[in-house]
């Protein structure tokens, strides 16, 4: 009559987006601050399409960089808030399921929804549709490191004081490589060369940190409950 | 055979240890970075390529060295204080810290100043000091997490946490920015042309380099005393130690 | 003092807080069928005592051990045995009263919607099943939690001052609970700053700053 692990990721992720779905409008301010931080560029640099081509990429990533930052900091604290932390850490699955469904949850309904909306905006960047596919494919890869790197980073600093500064402070840093081959896969899209190194470089990364963050973040998270 | 291992776990013995090792460390850095200056500033011959302006390397390089050094030595500290929760090894790691993040800044600033009569300008990007300044930002994140605790024992394994991610993620950053660099070769040429190494310009750079681990192991000795005291004020033997 | 072979050992516990000593080398005995109150002033650990026995917090010194072994090693076990009631009634307030339950208590054990709905029909809140947790008052939200304790079937519990905000019929009905919890067999660590009367027998620890 016990609970396997597979049902409860099951359970846990049902929760999460349970939670999501009955805040619409928390969900949406991710997506809205991404358009408006990539609406910022050209209106601080150029109006030039073909010069805004050129700098797409790199504002398309970091705009996704800091819209997922910002929900990144709600992954765990309202839960650490109303004391269901706790009751999660006791319920004898062990956190790190736990966390496993709580961070693939978060990523769909942020990192997923980013790549769903990407396509608009690369469009008012001035990315060619062709490219579309591989700029889709690196954000996607990318907003998973990132949502694992920011559980990391979330449970370190769940429960502190303006913890979502600190928490931007040590995430960025950590994806900054997302950033570089992320962009420059997009880039060499668009240039025409091929992007599968760089979108191979992204997806070991995304593999490398999938496997090890979960215990990293679980590990943030059992410092935190003490 | 573990008995020495577990002598590190008591304080009394590392303040003990750090205080005896540190004039040692002192005065043979001073002896190392001594001939290493003198030697490099003055009898190595200049760079046929750069002239003198390549003298910066003797403080540039064993700095940079020095900070990765340093980074590893915190994350090791950290390691062995979180799996076998020996407290000193939070009272190293946050003693390495600044150490660490002080020898990432001279880097930085040495490389900027290197750069000025090599590209013309104080910043261009380089990969290695790209490297460098994402370095500083761990360690400043690092050292951030630790201080936004108020218990500082969970400072303590938040930080010890934060400095293993990113001991893991420093190679990974590295190779990145370097792949970054070689990406956009074409606009700038500004890669530090490193002059190509003669005996008599290696000797100074590897007594540098000797000198700075030894002034490491001084100031990291010096400020672990410091650390000790602290963490352990309410025990008898402090208030014994301070007497004396 | 008998060794309970079944049942929940705590062995000289000292935990610092920074500076402060405020677990001082405590110890306590709990079998099957016995019920404990843990009472003292503000700030002499009774909440990190719990939290201790939970396994949420690691003491610097001394042992916890469920039926003989050491909570670290069966933590699995050890947590599907026990329920634990924080001081918060750790509500989610954006869902309702039986979905709150559903999922705290179905990561434990299979358990239907019929179950979780007599749960809190015990506790008298069976109105509330459809409500979102916000909209109820703290009494409340207390008894949806008592229910979820209820729901759980551990033989453990470990509950935080959880007469907080309970009227007298909820207070009655609490140590009903728990008397007929112990009758059953199973165990309980009540932490309660206030006298407890029970006509069944009920040790007491006082921890002392």
């Amino acid at each position: 009559m016990s609970v396997g692990p597979g049902e409860a990721f099951a359970l846990v992720v049902h929760r999460e987006l349970r939670l999501s779905f009955r805040r619409p409008d928390q969900l949406l301010q991710p997506l809205v601050f991404f358009l408006i931080v990539t609406t910022l560029f050209p209106l601080g640099l150029s109006l030039q399409l073909s010069l805004l081509r050129d700098m797409a990429p790199g504002v398309l990533w970091v705009a996704a960089l800091l819209s997922s930052l910002l929900s990144l900091d709600s992954l765990f604290k309202s839960d650490a808030d109303d004391g269901t932390l706790e009751q999660l850490a006791l319920c004898g699955q062990g956190l790190t399921v736990i966390v496993v469904a709580k961070t693939f949850a978060h990523w769909l309904v942020s990192g997923l929804a980013l790549v769903l909306v990407s396509p608009l905006v690369g469009t008012a960047l001035g990315i060619p549709g062709s490219v579309f596919a591989t700029m889709m494919l690196s954000l996607a890869l990318g907003t998973l490191t990132l949502s694992w790197l920011g559980a990391i980073g979330a449970g370190l600093t769940v429960g502190l004081k303006r913890g979502n500064v600190l928490l931007s402070l040590i995430v960025l840093p950590l994806a900054m490589p997302l950033l570089i081959f992320g962009a420059a896969a997009t880039d060499r899209a668009i240039s025409g060369v091929s992007a599968s190194g760089a979108l191979y470089f992204l997806a070991a990364l995304c593999v490398f940190t999938c496997t090890l963050a979960p215990f990293a973040a679980t590990a943030a998270l059992h410092i935190t409950l003490e | 055979m573990w008995t020495w291992f577990y002598k590190l776990a008591s304080p009394p013995y590392v303040y003990g240890t750090a205080a005896a090792l540190a004039p040692w460390f002192l005065g043979l850095a001073a002896v190392a970075i001594g001939y290493g200056l003198v030697d490099g500033l003055v009898f190595a011959p200049p760079d046929y390529q750069q002239g003198d302006a390549f003298r910066i390397i003797y403080v540039h390089v064993p700095s940079a060295w020095l900070s990765l050094f340093a980074y590893v030595g915190m994350a090791v500290a950290a390691a062995i204080a979180l799996i076998w929760r020996i407290k000193m090894g939070h009272a190293v790691a946050a003693a390495s810290a600044p150490i660490g993040a002080s020898f990432t800044l001279l880097a930085l600033v040495t490389g900027s100043l290197w750069g000025r009569p090599m590209w013309g300008t104080f910043w261009a990007w380089d990969p290695r000091l790209t490297s460098e300044l994402i370095l500083l930002f761990l360690y400043v994140g690092v050292m951030s997490l630790r201080a936004a605790f108020e218990d500082p024992a969970r400072g303590d394994r938040a930080a010890a946490l934060l400095a293993l991610v990113g001991v893991v993620n420093v190679p990974i950053i590295h190779f990145s920015v370097v792949w970054w660099n070689s990406l956009h070769q074409g606009a700038t040429v500004a890669r530090f042309g490193k002059p190509t190494m003669v005996a008599s310009m290696l000797w100074p750079l590897l007594s540098m380099a000797l000198g700075f681990m030894l002034f490491y192991g001084a100031v990291l000795c010096m400020r672990l005393q410091g650390e000790v005291l602290t963490r352990e004020r309410q025990a008898r033997w402090v208030a014994e130690a301070i007497k004396s | 003092m008998n060794t309970p072979v079944d049942g929940l050992r705590v062995e000289k516990v000292h935990v610092w807080r920074g500076d402060r000593h405020v677990l001082k080398g405590v110890s306590l005995a709990l079998a099957s069928g016995q019920l404990l109150h843990v009472s003292g002033p503000n700030g002499t650990g009774k909440t990190t005592l719990l939290r201790v026995i939970c396994g949420l917090l690691r003491p610097e010194q001394g042992s916890v051990s469920w039926r003989g072994q050491p909570i670290s090693s069966v933590r699995g076990e050890y947590q599907a045995a026990l329920a634990y009631a924080s001081h918060e009634p750790a509500l989610k307030g954006d869902l309702t009263a039986l979905e709150n339950l559903r999922f705290a208590v179905g990561l434990k054990r299979r358990v239907s919607p019929g179950e979780l709905r007599a749960s809190l029909e015990q506790t008298g809140v069976a109105a509330c099943a459809d409500l979102p947790a916000r909209v109820l008052s703290a009494g409340q939200r207390r008894r949806v939690a008592m229910a979820r304790v209820l729901a759980m079937n551990a033989p453990l519990w470990l509950l935080d001052e959880p007469f907080t905000n309970l009227d007298a019929a909820g207070t009655r009905l609490l140590m009903e609970m728990l008397q007929s919890h112990a009758e059953g067999g199973g165990s309980a660590l009540v932490v309660a700053h206030q006298e407890l009367v029970m006509a069944r027998d009920m040790r007491s620890l006082v921890l002392t700053a």
